[in-house]
């Protein structure tokens, strides 16, 4: 009886099911197609093909011979890792000032940061440009992340999580005679373990996919960054396109890792802010 | 004796308050705030970056910005995107949340990790796979012919109605999946008694989605929707390297006709470009009010 009323929901369910498999499908083909075709010749991937070839070795070959792959990776590394830490770092002492030590002060502040959400790119981009310049920061990591490594998202998230912290920590460490900063780096930190996870993950991920401010501050192709690189890529007449996809394989790996063993952390960190 | 220090002890810890807030408001002030500033005054003056004057009259750069029909275009190609591209994007991420929060569905997690997977590339690596399959001799025109659907190849790109389409079916693939986890967030928050209380009275699936799931999920919603708009208003990235711009700048982006005013090549001309970008700041200024009012006058 029971079993039979299963496979009946199964069975009302399969619309459902084809149409989530269709969806999936349509939502990883691309990318899986990225993968053949960087296993391909350029002739191939024109012909259709959509499976894996013999190329592989060839293209990547390709690639370290007419790109700076390995400089353009180190650069994107360093610069992600870079602007991750201080991010998480800067972000997560405002996120545990604004709640905990909250008041009528503090709070207008934060609404006050809050309005640089709506801040686009664009329109930053040139006054920061020339502040990068004077300040002799054009194509270092800090030209690359200065401008990134306090932002309101990250501040809001570390403020909403903040309130899972136990008051009672505080104040028993307080009358244990611990200063209040000592009290951050040795009692909350450790707890707020994977707020900072998430936070990392998020930040890491953003600093590695920006474009429109790399390319506004990397003016010197040495310190180029991987969306860089295989932007330029694209940008010849001829393309090869078994190459480019190397090359785009490439900038997405460090992601497609980082989303297939921590996407947990990648959710948390995307609708951190929302609770 | 005892109250003096106790004071000093409570002013100490006033102190930290502050101390802890202070490196990333100041962050905050001299990256996004001055820059918002100087972007302004910037945009009443003209000449190249190192010479630069008061514009005659001052408003020239704004006038100059209405009269230019390329901006105005981009203008348009921007709320293109935005109308269509958004409302498709959003509706179709709340239905495979709501789809995905099925009791009894098998296979939950891997549908939600393929439908969420295009988040994990950037939008230039995206970019340029959708530029290489829709190429005239890419695999969409392969597949199409082999299907009897078309008889000659398509130049999706390389035509502005195809063009178009090509942008908004990609971003649509790029971002329905991180929309619909916020909206699986929203729905794990809402108790499964409250759907059983609707079916006793009555309600079928769809009246259950219209009465119960999008009322309760409705911050979730506008919060999307802001952040779509704000998104959609300061595309850049698919702009450049799916169309570049083209066919003849027929779906150039704002962003990226004010990067061509600045940084591209040609002649840098940061107070128009800063007019422009000021322009654009406002939009997303009006549309997020707009959007939070409607948000608070339905309750």
């Amino acid at each position: 009886m029971i079993k039979k009323n299963k496979s009946n929901i199964q069975r009302r369910l399969i619309p459902t099911y084809i149409f989530l498999t269709i969806v999936s499908l349509f939502s990883v083909f691309p990318l899986f197609w990225m993968i053949t075709a960087a296993t391909n010749q350029t002739v191939e991937v024109s012909r259709g093909k959509i499976w894996f070839g013999t190329h592989l070795v060839e293209n990547f070959n390709n690639l370290v011979a007419s790109t700076d792959l390995w400089k353009a990776m180190g650069n994107s590394f360093l610069y992600s890792t870079v602007q991750t830490l201080l991010a998480i770092f800067i972000c997560s002492l405002a996120g545990y000032g604004f709640e905990l030590y909250h008041d009528k002060g503090k709070d207008l502040l934060f609404s006050i940061l809050l309005m640089a959400m709506m801040i686009p790119g664009v329109a930053t981009m040139i006054p920061l440009f020339t502040m990068m310049s004077k300040l002799h920061f054009l194509n270092t990591v800090w030209g690359f992340a200065l401008p990134g490594i306090s932002t309101p998202f990250l501040i809001m998230m570390f403020r909403q999580n903040s309130r899972n912290f136990p008051r009672d920590i505080l104040e028993a460490a307080r009358i244990d005679g611990l200063s209040e900063f000592a009290i951050f780096f040795r009692m909350y930190m450790p707890v707020m373990k994977a707020t900072y996870a998430a936070a990392a993950v998020i930040t890491f991920m953003n600093a590695w996919n920006s474009y429109l401010w790399p390319r506004v501050v990397m003016t010197d192709n040495r310190a180029q960054t991987m969306p860089m690189l295989i932007a330029n890529l694209a940008g010849g007449y001829t393309i090869d396109y078994g190459m480019l996809m190397m090359g785009v394989l490439f900038c997405s790996l460090p992601t497609m890792i980082i989303f297939f063993i921590l996407q947990k952390q990648f959710t948390e960190g995307i609708t951190g802010s929302v609770k | 004796m005892n109250n003096k220090s106790k004071l000093g002890l409570l002013a100490k810890q006033k102190a930290a308050g502050w101390a802890f807030l202070f490196l990333a408001s100041a962050m905050i002030l001299v990256m996004s705030f001055y820059p918002m500033v100087q972007a302004l005054i910037t945009s009443f003056k003209t000449g190249s970056s190192a010479n630069m004057q008061w514009a005659d009259p001052v408003i020239y750069n704004y006038k100059r910005m209405f009269q230019d029909k390329m901006f105005m275009r981009s203008v348009g190609n921007t709320f293109l995107y935005l109308i269509i591209q958004v409302p498709i994007m959003l509706i179709l991420a709340i239905l495979l949340a709501q789809l995905l929060n099925t009791r009894d569905l098998k296979f939950r997690g891997l549908f939600r990790t393929c439908i969420f997977l295009p988040c994990a590339v950037s939008l230039v690596s995206y970019a340029l796979i959708f530029r290489t399959i829709f190429a005239t001799q890419g695999l969409i025109n392969i597949i199409l012919t082999n299907l009897g659907i078309i008889s000659e190849n398509i130049n999706w790109l390389g035509n502005t109605t195809t063009a178009r389409i090509v942008i908004i079916v990609a971003l649509i693939w790029r971002w329905t999946g991180y929309n619909m986890v916020f909206y699986l967030a929203g729905l794990q928050n809402i108790e499964y008694s409250v759907y059983e209380a609707a079916k006793i009275d009555g309600a079928n699936g769809w009246k259950t989605f219209w009465y119960v799931t999008v009322p309760l999920l409705r911050p979730v919603i506008i919060m999307t929707f802001i952040m779509s708009i704000n998104g959609t208003l300061q595309l850049f990235d698919e702009s450049v390297n799916l169309t570049n711009g083209g066919p003849a700048n027929t779906t150039i982006t704002m962003s990226h006709y004010i990067y061509n005013n600045s940084f591209g090549q040609g002649v840098a001309n940061f107070g128009y470009a800063s007019a422009m970008s000021f322009f654009v700041f406002i939009l997303v200024a009006i549309l997020a009010a707009i959007n939070l009012k409607v948000g608070d006058t339905r309750d």
